[in-house]
């Protein structure tokens, strides 16, 4: 029983604990609507299982892979504006290589769209790398500057048309089962599993920390933080070019000016409700995906009870900033200010808060306190 | 020039934090017309009294008493109500605006239709001529002066602002002689308008220079008020040490000089390495197996040194030459590729990745050397753990603990186990044994000794000249960004010799000395 | 001036060096009027009748939103911080304005409301920067797809404002001088209201001190505090005056348009963004001139049209023009710059 009640004070402890508890309470309010919501049924055409359940699943592949990306920029101190845009990229690479090709059933063709499309995604990711590494541009400005320019670069290439394709390998990406589970969920999974592998069993993972905790110590250690950072915008890139495939395929249309539009949002909301820190050090994959699994849940969820859904941006609004006031730790704030008034007392002063207080005196190098 | 009132008076200051009181009633006190120095090595207390008077630190216990009267200094507004401005090392002044704008910001001349500019730089002028600056051209922007009018600029603000009381702050720290004797200048002209002056600098020279009265500060105490005439600074340094200069005769060394034949080639030789600002062209060889202590009070350049023979900082003079050949040390990864570690003395900043563990943490600096594609297997990381967690005694022993939860001794021995762990052929320790209990400073000293006997350069940088003096074989002398001599120790090397020396030395920092 | 003159160093010299010691940050923003100037030039020499009333009397009344966003804009970079969301808020602020009209709500009223709207969400995000820490890009970005939602929460089809409505007076045109057919030069309330917007911010910043605040904490904010002056108040007034704004300049944009949706003013914070920054003023802040920022607005102005009388520049091309632009822009400022402060 004690066993028990450890794992569980584990888990609590865990941050994305409260994320699963969102989800289950989105999941409740649907329930009272509709009871059969959670219900999973067999198509019996195809004997492939559906439902809503389902549905948010598939909806939350694409949220996934920008935000496992949006993950490691943060973990860096960074950030990356861009992916929304970088999706329409990929998207009209795709499309446009797709669309004069006749045979609608090549696989051949397949690969190459899907590889043309991550590689440009990949290439503007190192044009943000560079710009915040090499020339020491502030990470949002390069990457607001490649969201307005990524979409540009995708208009460009459609000509501002919707660029519509018809290629069956390719349209299986996202609407494709098997094993009866919808495809692009399965390749969801498995590129996070491989990102997690990639990050956690190589030291990529602990550097990316370690730059983020504590970039100077990082630098006296002999890390090079430019290769590193540069390569975390290249995989924020190229996965948000496997966000972009998937939202193409699922309709086999790029909408050059919806398309991937405002989901960064979505992104930073999930890393977040995952339990990384904006200011960056430690990151957690699994939290990543409760976050994205909770966005997905709640774009459904407000659709479902009839709320418009060009409205759900202001809830996750209003949820970014709550998490933004529970991280920044708003409670000290407000002890602080009413423990000012009552003035700190004897041995009440905390050196951390002491040397909080305003106006702040930079500590004199060499004197260090202990 | 004494006035039998003081302007300024601390009495038993006390400030505590959790687990270390940073004051114990300490005692201060500053006349007006007077220029009033604060002494004291590392930890002494300098900066908290500081904070204390100018409303960033709360008391825990004792007084201020401001002209008489007791007051209550909670933000530095009230500090400057009272009287008080200080002027920092760094300026903090906004260098985007104009000299005299930054003069008179929040106190600009207002007219009909707002900001009147006219008047404004008019009364900045006449600010900057209470200093003798009045040809400085007030609407020049801060940033196209140098940072040693910056802070005469910064200075003449306190004054608009009607401060009796002036805190320097280690104002010296980034100026040339002749930009000190300006500087100078500018403090005996306020001192005859009646402004107490406290002075804060590690600078011994200058503080003998241009004080009146020095006060001594050591681990958090107060340890003596003199007035300067009165002063030798031999006495000095070893007020500023704790130890009287017979104690520290009694201090020899415990390392033989190496017995080195002239064949034996340096492992590291600097040619005229130097960095603006920070230490002046130095010649240094060190060999395998020896063990090199810089000694020398706080800001002598022995940190700046140890770093550039790293790469941690970039230098703009000389060179450095590995094995005979000409190597170029542009960031800490350059001196790891040559064999040359640096632990660092700013733990807090350069050292402790916090929110990682003590694994972590202990084998940062060897992954990074692998780079991130050939991670060290968790065998490896075991070995590397194990060997250091017992070797230097870490606690807790527990390697999944963060090291931001582990105590300051504790964190320090991690940090070296970090350096140990890539195996250096120059380790540069830079106050590896601060603010480590006994038993912990024999045992990393003991490791020390065993590096050396291994064929591994060491060197020993420590505020506690007796602890160098006991663990070097050779000692090198730093004063005031100077390299100002070099001592093969031997048994009848003392610790006071080597505070004789730097007490003697005149690096040519000072400026003429006030007649009595 | 130097009190020791040289007697062989002609008076102009001097004057001239002096100018150049005290006005060196007023280049950027010099550059950008010879820029425009250029761009004018450019026009009426290639595709002709740039330079004549309609042209440029079209040029100041379709941007005039632009340039009071502009102009808030230009506080907020000034103190170091930035703003994404008066795009969004011009949204919410105009749907939520032309719905009370059309409820029967008193229309003056509004349109001052709508002003406070926008003041609101500014607070919003000042407290956000300041008290709760989240760095500025973040909040803003969290009011934008917060007044997005909003707006988009209260509708999501085009209101139209009643033929009549006072509201459409901010649009009266008022013809200055009559010229040949259409060739008018004409002015509206709503450029008058940019004037005496930047008219204000110009008084705001150069002689007062709250202006003069706003350039410190851009220069430094802990000095700025160090100084004694009141930083946390600074810093939110500043992100009220951006809101505050933008909701006046949802009054301007709603008025000409007669109409108001949900899905306005997308991507209007980037150009606001990129005028300010082709102003000559510094992203990362403590430098540069309101009226910088309206060059930089009637830049991009001219800009549009130049790209639309040339006809082979596809219409999508122009936001990677804008975004290259501003990142060309925001390179020269880091190279010079960033040299210093290294």
């Amino acid at each position: 029983m004690s066993e028990a009640r450890a794992w569980l004070r584990r888990l609590v402890r865990r941050q994305y604990f409260w994320g699963i508890v969102a989800i289950l309470i989105l999941l409740g309010l649907n329930l009272i609507k509709d009871p059969t919501y959670l219900a999973i049924r067999t198509n019996p055409a195809t004997g492939n299982l559906a439902g809503n359940l389902l549905d948010i699943v598939r909806a939350s592949a694409p949220i996934l892979m920008i935000s496992v990306g949006m993950a490691l920029v943060i973990a860096t101190g960074g950030i990356d504006l861009s992916v929304g845009s970088l999706m329409a990229v990929a998207g009209a690479v795709s499309m446009e290589f797709l669309n004069p090709i006749a045979n609608a059933t090549s696989v051949g063709a397949m690969f190459a769209a899907v590889g043309l499309a991550l590689l440009l995604a990949g290439v503007l990711g190192a044009v943000n790398g560079v710009l915040v590494t090499v020339v020491g541009l502030q990470p949002f400005i390069s990457t607001l500057v490649m969201m307005l320019a990524g979409r540009g670069v995708a208009k460009v290439i459609t000509s501002g048309q919707n660029t519509t394709a018809v290629n069956e390998p390719f349209r299986w990406i996202a609407n494709g089962y098997l094993a009866r589970l919808p495809v692009v969920f399965l390749i969801a999974i498995a590129v996070v599993g491989l990102v997690a592998l990639v990050v956690r069993r190589s030291a990529l993972g602990m550097l990316i920390e370690a730059i983020g905790i504590n970039r100077q110590a990082s630098r006296m250690a002999g890390v090079k933080p430019r290769g590193i950072i540069i390569s975390v915008y290249v995989m924020s890139g190229v996965l948000a070019g496997i966000a972009g495939i998937f939202a193409v395929s699922s309709v086999m249309t790029v909408d050059v000016s919806r398309t991937g539009y405002q989901l960064e949002l979505d992104a930073i909301l999930a890393v977040v409700i995952g339990g990384t820190s904006l200011a960056g050090g430690k990151f957690s994959l699994a939290g990543t995906v409760v976050g994205s699994l909770l966005i997905a849940t709640l774009d459904k969820t407000v659709v479902f009870l009839g709320v418009s859904a060009a409205a759900t941006p202001a809830f996750k609004a209003a949820v970014i900033i709550v998490l933004c006031l529970l991280q920044s730790d708003v409670r000290a704030l407000l002890r602080r200010y009413l423990t000012t008034v009552a003035r700190r007392g004897p041995s009440g002063g905390e050196p951390a808060s002491a040397e909080r207080a305003k106006p702040e005196v930079p500590a004199n190098r060499e004197e260090v306190v202990v | 020039m004494d006035n039998p009132s003081p302007i300024v008076e601390m009495r038993g200051i006390t400030v505590e934090f959790p687990g270390v009181k940073a004051l114990d009633g300490v005692s201060f006190r500053l006349f007006p017309g007077e220029v009033h120095s604060l002494m004291g090595e590392n930890g002494a207390g300098k900066s908290t009294l500081i904070k204390a008077l100018t409303g960033v630190y709360a008391i825990a216990a004792g007084s201020i008493l401001i002209e008489g009267q007791e007051r209550r200094l909670r933000s530095t507004a009230d500090a400057e109500a009272a009287g008080i401005s200080t002027v920092y090392q760094e300026v903090n002044l906004c260098p985007n605006l104009t000299i005299g704008e930054n003069v008179m910001l929040g106190h600009e001349v207002r007219g009909r239709f707002g900001i009147d500019w006219r008047a404004t730089h008019r009364a900045a002028t006449e600010a900057l001529a209470r200093l003798g600056l009045a040809d400085l051209d007030p609407r020049r922007p801060l940033a196209s002066v140098s940072l040693a009018i910056q802070q005469l600029v910064a200075i003449s603000r306190a004054m608009v602002v009607n401060a009796k009381v002036l805190i320097l702050d280690e104002p010296t720290s980034s100026l040339d002689a002749e930009e000190v004797a300006r500087l100078f200048g500018v403090i005996r002209r306020l001192r005859e308008q009646g402004v107490a002056i406290l002075f804060v600098s590690h600078f011994l020279d200058q503080v003998f220079a241009i004080s009146d009265r020095i006060t001594v500060l050591r681990n958090g105490r107060f340890e003596g008020e003199y007035l300067r005439r009165d002063l030798d600074r031999a006495t000095l340094i070893a007020a500023m040490i704790g130890k009287d200069l017979d104690a520290l005769r009694a201090l020899g060394s415990q390392r033989h000089a190496s017995e080195r034949d002239g064949t034996t080639a340096p492992l590291l030789r600097a040619n005229g390495l130097g960095r603006k600002g920070s230490i002046e062209p130095t010649d240094l060889e060190l060999y395998p197996g020896e063990v090199v202590g810089f000694a020398g009070l706080l800001g002598s350049g022995r940190t700046e040194l140890a770093r550039l023979l790293y790469g941690a900082d970039r230098p703009d003079r000389g060179q450095v030459e590995v094995d005979g050949s000409v190597v170029h040390l542009h960031s800490p990864v350059d001196g790891l590729d040559h064999g040359i570690a640096y632990s660092t003395e700013n733990r807090r900043d350069e050292g402790i990745v916090g929110d990682l563990t003590v694994r972590e943490n202990l084998i940062l600096a060897v992954q990074a050397r692998r780079g991130w594609a050939r991670p060290l297997s968790r065998r490896e990381q075991d070995e590397i753990v194990r060997r250091y967690i017992a070797a230097l005694n870490i606690r807790p022993a527990d390697p999944e603990a963060l090291i931001k939860n582990l105590s300051g001794g504790n964190q320090q021995k991690v940090l070296l186990g970090r350096w140990l762990a890539v195996h250096p052929r120059l380790l540069l320790l830079d106050e590896p044994t601060r603010g480590i209990d006994v038993g912990a400073k024999a045992e990393i000293q003991a490791e020390v000794a065993r590096l050396a006997d291994d064929g591994v350069a060491v060197v020993f940088i420590s505020s506690e000249i007796e602890e160098v003096v006991r663990l070097s074989e050779r000692i090198v002398v730093l004063k005031d960004h100077h390299k100002i001599g070099e001592i093969v120790n031997g048994p009848d090397v003392t610790a006071d010799q080597v505070v004789e020396i730097i007490a003697q030395h005149d690096s040519g920092m000072a400026t003429q000395e006030v007649s009595a | 001036m130097s009190t020791i003159s040289t007697a062989t160093r002609p008076a102009w010299l001097d004057r001239l060096g002096h100018a150049w010691r005290t006005k060196r940050a007023a280049l950027p923003t010099l550059a950008a009027v010879v820029i425009f100037i250029g761009m004018v030039i450019y026009g009426e020499v290639v595709y002709g009748r740039i330079l004549q009333y309609n042209t440029i009397s079209n040029l100041f009344v379709n941007n005039a939103h632009l340039i009071i966003i502009a102009v808030g804009m230009t506080f907020v970079i000034l103190m170091g911080g930035i703003d994404l969301s008066v795009g969004a808020v011009i949204a919410f602020a105009s749907v939520a304005g032309v719905m009370l009209v059309n409820a029967g709500w008193n229309p003056w009223l509004v349109m001052v409301l709508m002003v406070a709207l926008g003041g609101g969400f500014g607070l919003l995000s000042g407290a956000l920067v300041q008290y709760a820490r989240v760095q500025p890009f973040i909040a803003t970005l969290a009011t934008m797809f917060l007044a997005r939602g909003l707006a988009s929460m209260l509708s999501t089809v085009p209101e139209r404002l009643p033929e009549d409505s006072p509201v459409r007076l901010v649009h009266y045109t008022i013809k200055l001088i009559d010229g040949p057919r259409v060739n008018d030069l004409i002015v509206t309330p709503g450029v008058i209201i940019a004037a005496l917007v930047v008219v204000g911010a110009v008084f705001t910043l150069h002689r007062t001190r709250f202006g003069r605040t706003i350039y410190a904490i851009g220069g430094s904010e802990q000095s700025a505090s160090l100084m004694g002056l009141r930083v946390p108040r600074t810093k939110v007034l500043a992100y009220v005056i951006s809101g505050s704004l933008a909701g006046l300049a949802a009054v301007v944009y709603t008025s000409r348009l007669g109409a108001a949706q949900n899905i306005t003013g997308i991507g209007w914070e980037l150009d606001a963004i990129a005028a300010t920054v082709i102003g000559g003023t510094l992203l990362t802040g403590g430098a540069g001139y309101v009226l910088g920022s309206v060059v930089g607005a009637l830049v991009l102005g001219l800009m549009t049209v130049l790209i639309t009388r040339d006809g082979s520049i596809p219409p999508e091309a122009t936001t990677i023009i804008t975004g290259g632009i501003l990142l060309i822009f925001v390179l020269l400022q880091r190279a010079v710059v960033g040299r210093k402060r290294e």
